[in-house]
């Protein structure tokens, strides 16, 4: 039992990275992922690198599961029981549109209006039951449900976070006659104020219970059946892992779990490195995805909208999308501006070099042009070779005649604006917090980004790039690497003067004490086990709350209250760091509570995945015309993983594994360091 | 200022432009007390031209009506500095004149020259919706006023800082003139912050790429701006045409008041002309000409979602407003209403041009903003003003139904949680839903208004409300139906009330237990109700957006035949 395995199943490919810990050995495996049913593609990739799955003491799985569901709407048959009046609060959103101009465009919730059921009961703000809850009218509202073919219900009832009475009493009525465990109430899944996130955040769990705990079961039959007998977890979209049965109750919480476990591997190589503040790009075929990584840390979003009304609100690694990936097309509007994206070509048809229908130039048809990328092997195996000629065409028609540009000089010019969309996300992602973006390493993941590294490093101002030895398997190894994590909230709605701070106390201890027993009911050891309180405070008559870190004492196993002065002081530090001024006289607020508790996880060491051996020399596999701003440059090819620890290539060169090329501009040079990546540096400075 | 400049550099500094404009937005949403703007989004931020004060770049999370109008506000400030002739580098000044900055009162907006080597180099300006600016009125909505006066104080444009030197002075006036001081303070903290912030990054990005470039790349975004609209307006067909839509009433006399645009498309030019339009009125649903041509600029963009947010695309568009009109109103008519005046001329515009673009148009959405504030005093006598706006439906298009309870068309607004509002106020929602037979039938009907029913808890308060499209619905196009009128009741101890002016009134008084409602209007269809697939409209009454009856009465009895 000392094989840890860390599964990401992507749109394309299903990645497996398997971690000995008595050897101190890594393995990866990469297969297709299999449609519709992932579990496929799942134990395929395992089943390549494990022979015995009783050797296995641990299984992490990085889902795309409930994304997909959400964002195709393949989610189940639901239906809501809600507060008397409040049956359209889902449909109604936050009175909002989809595109500001043009006023086209309308949205169907994911439970349909006649499944939304009415009962009567309310309760106030300030917590008073002024309807006690019409628990014979529920169960009626719940046997119309089960008789229309719901597959799960979400209770949802106005207030529910000042007093969960009334939703408490529903929920026990439904769960006694409900055919199975789908029946999530807002109360449990984020007692927090603002009911269409709450009403949203808990209905999309509903959505995802049957689909997401179905998956989850299947592999875990799939994997008993093989023998293992260790634990299977599932990343969330906080980036921690949480055990099946946590996922199974809480679904919605996957929602970004893919992309969630790549930044914690990058923040971990990127640590390791020497470098704990790093901002990651993941340049896929259709968007740039940007995350930041500060002192090892990265930024948790408080909420998200998965699609148009469709909004998450549970803490999330905070992951920056644009539309600029590989396949995203370079036009020309009627102003003679030049554009890349929003339109896709995605991986199919794909950029026109890949020959499969596509005539529209795309960021990779102007690699390809530049010669950035060999259009002899490309990457990910599928295809044999690429046209050269195809794309070349397709960027004269569509971008070049438009300019009066060449060829070259167009390709120059889709590759010029396309990094400076990916240096603008870059930008705007530190400097919305505070940070210069000049003080950070920039990490390429993914199989495009580290095209675009020296681009990213001019556009930018950054020193240096750190490219991870595994960039197509970041996320896979993120599943290894994360820490277990539960997040819990709780809406106080107290100004601070009249706080009651036994109270405060009696919820935060809760949360620890439930977070506490998930991290003891987990088969995993712990390093260590960390609390992390925030209140989010704002003045009086400010909407916008600002989160404010709660120093705490836990003695033993029991938390100590805090006192109004600190709190009050925390919340002037806090609020002096992000707004530079205080407001004289003003009232302070308590909002919500939020409590973390995490159990941190054994880091392995990363030196195992270092190359042993080799020579620069024997690396070297040969040469490649390739166009960096005005000029063709014969330039170096080499195996990047044969290049030793040590080794120091001086740009122009291009490093080539099987699903990543890494290129070194001219006065940029790449060193191998004694974990294996590839750090990247400017020449003059 | 004219060096040319290549394409590839200029669309790298639109980008950047764009951005610093966008962080100044998120800043003072962020920083800002009254959620008129912090969940509103009621502001908005720019860079506008030294000379001319034109748009040049805007942030696109504000509200798309200041796009235009703010060009105005520079303008008048640019008009004060040159009669004043004291402009310094480090100055800030301060207004909410609408007769000189288009909008209302309650706009409060910064305008901050920006300096480089000691030359002007371009404006930049802050504009947000304050809480309340004194008035009659708690939230300055008033539709009783016959006098700017009795809307707010009015402040013309002043120096709020002299040389980078804050003058208190105008701020102790500010706030001795609002009825939410802190509120009021805590929102020019954050339109400061936001400018500080546009300052800093315009520094860096003419460090790294110089005044000469991104001042050519200014100038050329706004000729790019004309030749895109210019090539649009070439697409369409030549001719002219017109159409009329009316208000209610001005709030003080019951009189409906039509706006009246003819449309005209030329080549690559368009007139708009409002000829016929009533007279400046006694109440205050007038508007000042900026606002008319900032109207005019939504509109279009509307139409061409496409176009950049730039002074330019208004240059191949005449922008007719006859002298004397509501929509030219002089100082100091009241214009506290122009939300519901500029968007029955949205309606217009669109009615017009869907008869010239059939396939880019979409119906009239629910055209009224509804600013309904209930205010009173707790029982320990602090004072409370809820003030919100309300949604409702939008108009069917061609490619699909409209949306149930949108934004209106001139604001990207979010409406504030419903629980958000009860744990701030003293009241409780009855019911916050949409509203079933208020949508314009249609090929593609229009969305659904809403309905929102809200009961006292303190012992006493007063409503009031500014609303619209009490007595004409919005309209469809290219024969889509009419969608439900606006109507609000109140309750009283003999039973519900509506206003004898349909959508206006002010001091409701009501007691605890009793409640206001509002019934939004629907959004125009899309095309006949005839071409309604039967399956689409038994959908609809499956779902309870449309009662049977109503669903027989609009489409016909064939939906029964497929309904299951």
């Amino acid at each position: 039992m000392s094989k840890m395995i860390g599964v990401d199943v992507g749109g394309t490919f299903t990645d497996v990275f398997v971690l000995d810990e008595t050897t101190g050995t890594a393995q990866v495996a990469k297969v297709p992922t299999t449609r519709p049913d992932q579990s496929g593609g799942f134990l395929d990739g395992i089943g390549q690198q494990v022979d015995d799955l009783s050797t296995v003491a641990a299984v992490v799985h990085g889902t795309t599961a409930g994304t997909n569901a959400l964002l195709e709407r393949k989610g189940a048959k639901i239906g809501v029981i809600t507060t008397h009046g409040l049956r359209d609060v889902l449909e109604m959103r936050r009175r909002d549109r989809p595109r500001t101009w043009g006023l086209r465009g309308d949205f169907a919730p994911v439970v349909p209006r006649n499944l939304r059921l009415e009962v009567p009961e309310r309760t106030l703000a300030d917590g008073t039951i002024r309807t006690p809850v019409d628990l014979d009218a529920v169960k009626a509202a719940a046997q119309q449900l089960i008789d229309d073919g719901c597959l799960a219900v979400a209770i949802l009832f106005a207030n529910a976070y000042a007093n969960a009475e009334n939703e408490a009493k529903a929920v026990e009525a439904v769960r006694a006659m409900w055919p199975n465990d789908h029946v999530s109430c807002s109360s449990e899944i984020l007692p927090e104020i603002r009911e269409f996130e709450r009403f949203s955040t808990t209905a999309l769990n509903a959505y995802l219970q049957p689909e997401v705990s179905g998956y989850i079961n299947r592999l875990d039959q799939a994997l008993t059946k093989g023998g293992f007998g260790g634990e299977f977890m599932i990343v969330q979209s906080n980036g921690g892992v949480m055990g099946t049965d946590t996922a199974c109750r809480l679904p919605i919480r996957t929602a970004l779990s893919g992309p969630a476990a790549g930044v914690i591997a990058a923040g971990h190589i990127a640590t390791t490195a020497g470098f704990e503040n790093v901002i990651t790009g993941d340049m896929g075929g259709t968007s740039f995805d940007v995350a930041l990584i500060a002192k090892g840390q990265s930024m948790l979003s408080p909420q998200t909208s998965i699609d148009f009304g469709m909004v998450v609100r549970n803490p999330m690694i905070e992951i920056t999308t644009i539309g600029a990936g590989g396949g995203s097309i370079a036009w020309v509007d009627k102003g003679s501006l030049l554009n890349i994206g929003p339109e896709s070509a995605g991986s199919t048809p794909g950029p026109v070099a890949y020959g499969q229908g596509n005539d529209r130039p795309t960021v990779t048809d102007a690699n390809v042009v530049l010669g950035r990328i060999d259009p002899d092997n490309p990457i990910g195996g599928k295809l044999d070779r690429l046209d050269v000629d195809a794309a070349a065409k397709a960027i004269d028609i569509h971008v070049g005649s438009k300019l009066g540009l060449t060829t070259i000089e167009a390709a120059e010019a889709i590759l010029r604006v396309a990094n400076s969309r990916m240096a603008g996300a870059i930008r705007l992602v530190s400097i919305e917090r505070g940070f210069d973006p000049k003080r950070f390493a920039f990490m390429p993941f993914g199989g495009g980004g580290a095209l675009h590294t020296g681009a990213i490093l001019k556009e930018v101002g950054i020193g240096s790039a750190i490219v991870p030895r595994y960039p197509g398997v970041t996320s896979a190894m993120g599943c290894v690497i994360a820490d277990m994590r539960q997040d819990f909230v709780q809406t106080i709605n107290s100004l601070t003067a009249t706080l009651d701070t036994d109270a405060l106390r009696e919820v935060m201890q809760k949360h620890i004490d439930d977070g506490m027993a998930l991290l003891d009911a987990a088969q995993s050891r712990f390093e260590a086990r960390d609390i992390v309180v925030e209140l989010d405070m704002a003045y009086v008559g400010q909407t916008h709350t600002v989160a404010v870190p709660l120093p705490i004492t836990v003695d033993g196993s029991s938390v100590t209250t805090p006192t109004i002065t600190e709190v009050e002081a925390a919340f002037d530090a806090a609020y002096q760091t992000t707004y530079g001024r205080l407001l004289k006289n003003g009232t302070r607020r308590v909002m919500n509570l939020r409590t973390a508790v995490i159990g941190r996880r054994p880091k392995f060491d990363l030196t195992t995945l270092a190359p042993k051996g080799g020579s620069v020399k024997d690396a070297h596999t040969g040469s490649r015309k390739v166009h960096f701003s005005d000029t063709w440059f014969d330039t170096a090819i080499y195996n990047r993983l044969a290049l030793p620890v040590g080794a120091e290539v001086k740009g122009p060169a291009i490093l080539v594994q099987p699903d990543t090329t890494v290129l070194v501009d001219p006065g940029l040079t790449a060193t191998v360091d004694i974990c294996g990546n590839t750090i990247i540096t400017r020449d003059e400075d | 200022m004219s060096a040319a400049i290549d394409p590839i550099t200029l669309a790298v500094l639109a980008g950047r432009m764009e951005q610093i404009a966008d962080e100044m937005d998120a800043t003072l949403f962020r920083a800002a007390f009254n959620p008129i703007i912090a969940e509103a989004h009621d502001a908005s931020h720019g860079f506008y031209h030294a000379a001319s004060g034109d748009t040049l770049v805007h942030g696109k999370s504000g509200l798309p009506i200041f796009v235009g109008v703010m060009a105005f506000a520079v303008k008048a400030v640019i008009d004060k500095a040159a009669e004043a002739g004291d402009l310094a580098d480090g100055d800030i000044y301060i207004f909410n004149d609408a007769h000189m900055g288009g909008t209302h009162l309650s706009d409060m907006r910064l305008v901050r020259p920006y300096f480089r080597d000691g030359e002007l180099f371009c404006y930049l300006a802050s504009v947000g919706h304050w809480h309340d600016v004194g008035g009659a009125v708690p939230g300055n909505y008033n539709p009783s006023a016959t006098e700017a006066f009795q809307e707010a104080f009015i402040l013309p444009p002043v120096k709020l800082a002299r040389g980078g030197v804050i003058q208190q002075d105008i701020i102790d006036i500010l706030l001795r003139n609002t009825r939410l001081p802190q509120s009021a303070m805590g929102d020019l903290n954050g339109q400061l912050g936001a400018l500080d912030l546009g300052v800093k990054r315009l520094d860096e990005l003419l460090d790294e790429y110089g005044a000469e470039t991104v001042s050519a790349a200014l100038n050329a975004l706004g000729d790019r701006a004309e030749t895109l609209m210019r090539s649009e307006l070439s697409g369409l067909p030549d001719g002219r045409w017109e159409a009329v839509d009316y208000l209610d009433n001005d709030g003080i006399t019951d009189i409906a008041l039509p706006i009246k645009v003819a449309l005209e498309i030329k080549g690559d030019t368009m007139v708009l002309d409002f000829e016929g339009t009533a007279p400046v009125t006694a109440g205050p649903v007038n508007i000042a000409y900026p606002t008319a041509v900032a109207t005019a600029y939504v509109a279009i963009k509307h139409i061409f979602p496409d176009l950049p947010a730039n002074a330019g695309v208004m240059r191949p568009i005449d922008v007719r407003v006859p002298d004397g009109s509501l929509l030219s109103a002089e100082f100091p008519a009241p214009v506290g209403g122009y939300t519901e005046t500029i968007l029955r001329m949205i309606d217009v515009i669109f009615s017009a041009a869907s008869q010239a673009a059939p396939d880019r148009v979409v119906a009239n959405a629910y055209g009224t903003i509804n600013a309904l504030s209930i205010a009173g005093k707790r029982a320990n006598g602090q004072r409370w003003v809820m003030f919100s706006f309300y949604g409702g439906g939008h108009g069917g298009s061609v490619e699909s139904d409209g949306l149930n309870h949108g934004n209106a068309p001139i604001s990207t607004a979010t409406i504030p949680p419903m629980e958000i509002l009860e744990a701030a106020y003293p009241v409780m929602f009855r019911q916050w839903a949409l509203r079933p037979d208020s949508a314009g039938a249609g090929a593609h009907r229009g969305g659904l208004g809403a309905t929102y029913e809200i009961e006292l808890l303190e012992e006493t308060a007063e409503a009031f409300l500014f609303g619209e499209r009490g007595r004409f619905s919005p309209q469809g196009v290219q024969g889509g139906d009419t969608g439900a009128m606006n109507v609000f009741h109140y309750e009283q101890a003999d039973g519900w009330k509506t206003p004898p002016l349909a959508s206006k009134m002010l001091g409701i008084k009501l007691t605890k237990g009793q409640a206001v409602r509002l019934d939004t209007p629907g959004g125009g269809g899309y095309g006949p109700a005839t071409n309604r697939d039967a399956r689409e409209v038994a959908q609809d009454v499956a779902l309870g957006y449309l009662t049977p009856d109503k669903a027989t009465e609009l489409y016909g009895p064939e939906w029964k035949e497929v309904a299951a």
